[in-house]
């Protein structure tokens, strides 16, 4: 087994063994956390089957399997930033909406403060 | 009696608040003319000198910007069923004398009333630079809701009831004002201007520097595109 393999082995187990920390401890959204427990096992599973991405690659038609893997990577995260900056976009409306009610609400309170004392 | 609220946002404006709040009181019109100042998170004490005015004190925890801060004021009018709501600026800008022209305008039949410092041509004209930024947008708003409006980035505006049902459940950002007139006349509301006398700020600094100029013309461009064609259209 080539070094660089045992390398990635090693670093994809590590890479699945924190996102299952993640999860456990629950600090990520169990939506998120199908995303990252497949993306490691894809790794884990090409780290240890070196000639997959090969055979997928000639299936494919394409030359050069790292080619592949780049355009695959490289689509997979420009798809995964848009969907993070939706979710950051609607975060930013909602808090935005939480804190307007929260002083409107105050405001309330406070004026019913100043009814009942006068 | 029908009532006003004079919808004031104020990110450090200690050294003006209190001039601006009792211009208000100053005036003697046919209309009740209630005071609303949103302190956006200032970092300086405008938020203890507005708790102590005669006015309804909004305190934001965090800042917004303009445009939430704005929204909020709006929502509170709209919350306590105001027949109008006037945005007017915290620094001193907007002449408190215009109001109850702003309101005679609206009686006569407009959702919307703008005050422009450009009609009449007299008083604070602004930097060179910031009337090369209104000139473009009064020729991008003229192509795509055929109404000239001189000045866009004006924040002294009236709404009326429907006016301001619209901007309680949506209200931009970051630069509000030529958007908004997007989605007013979009959204079929009658939107007029009418001259206005502004002064030169009086203390503190504009909210837009010229280095933010660029972005903001790019920004606010992309803003009213994506509002003109987000936005319904309801001039049947």
């Amino acid at each position: 087994m080539p070094r660089i393999q045992t390398i990635a082995i090693i670093v994809s187990l590590l890479f699945l063994g924190y996102v299952i920390k993640l999860i456990l401890k629950g600090k990520l959204r169990v939506e998120y956390s199908i995303f990252w427990i497949v993306t490691t096992a894809v790794l884990s599973i090409f780290s240890f089957w070196r000639d997959g991405f090969e055979k997928i690659a000639e299936f494919v038609g394409v030359y050069e399997a790292p080619n592949l893997i780049f355009t695959i990577a490289i689509f997979a995260i420009f798809v995964y930033l848009i969907h993070l900056s939706k979710v950051v976009s609607k975060l930013h409306e909602q808090n935005k909406t939480l804190i307007q009610e929260l002083t409107l609400l105050s405001e309330k309170i406070k004026n019913e403060k100043v009814d009942k004392s006068n | 009696m029908k009532r006003a609220a004079i919808i004031i946002p104020a990110y450090n404006e200690s050294e003006n608040i209190r001039d601006v709040v009792s211009s208000i009181h100053e005036i003697s019109c046919a209309y009740k003319l209630v005071p609303i100042v949103i302190n956006d998170c200032s970092l300086d004490n405008t938020g203890e000198i507005i708790d102590e005015l005669d006015c309804v004190s909004l305190q934001l925890s965090i800042n917004l910007g303009i445009g939430g801060a704005v929204q909020t004021g709006y929502k509170y009018a709209f919350n306590n069923d105001f027949d109008f709501a006037i945005q007017f600026d915290g620094d001193g800008q907007h002449p408190a004398e215009s109001i109850p022209n702003l309101i005679e305008s609206c009686e006569s039949g407009n959702d919307v009333v703008i005050g422009s410092r450009y009609i009449s041509k007299e008083g604070f004209q602004s930097t060179y630079l910031r009337r090369l930024g209104i000139n473009y947008f009064k020729i991008l708003n003229k192509i795509l809701i055929k109404l000239t409006i001189t000045d866009n980035t004006s924040g002294f505006r009236l709404l009326n009831r429907k006016a301001i049902s619209l901007v309680n459940d949506y209200y931009p950002d970051d630069y509000p004002e030529p958007e908004a007139i997007v989605l007013y006349a979009k959204s079929g509301l009658r939107v007029v201007e009418i001259p206005v006398l502004m002064k030169e700020r009086t203390a503190g600094v504009s909210s837009i520097s010229a280095s933010d100029s660029v972005y903001y013309i790019i920004k606010v461009t992309l803003a009213i595109l994506f509002t003109y064609f987000r936005t319904k259209n309801n001039n049947a």
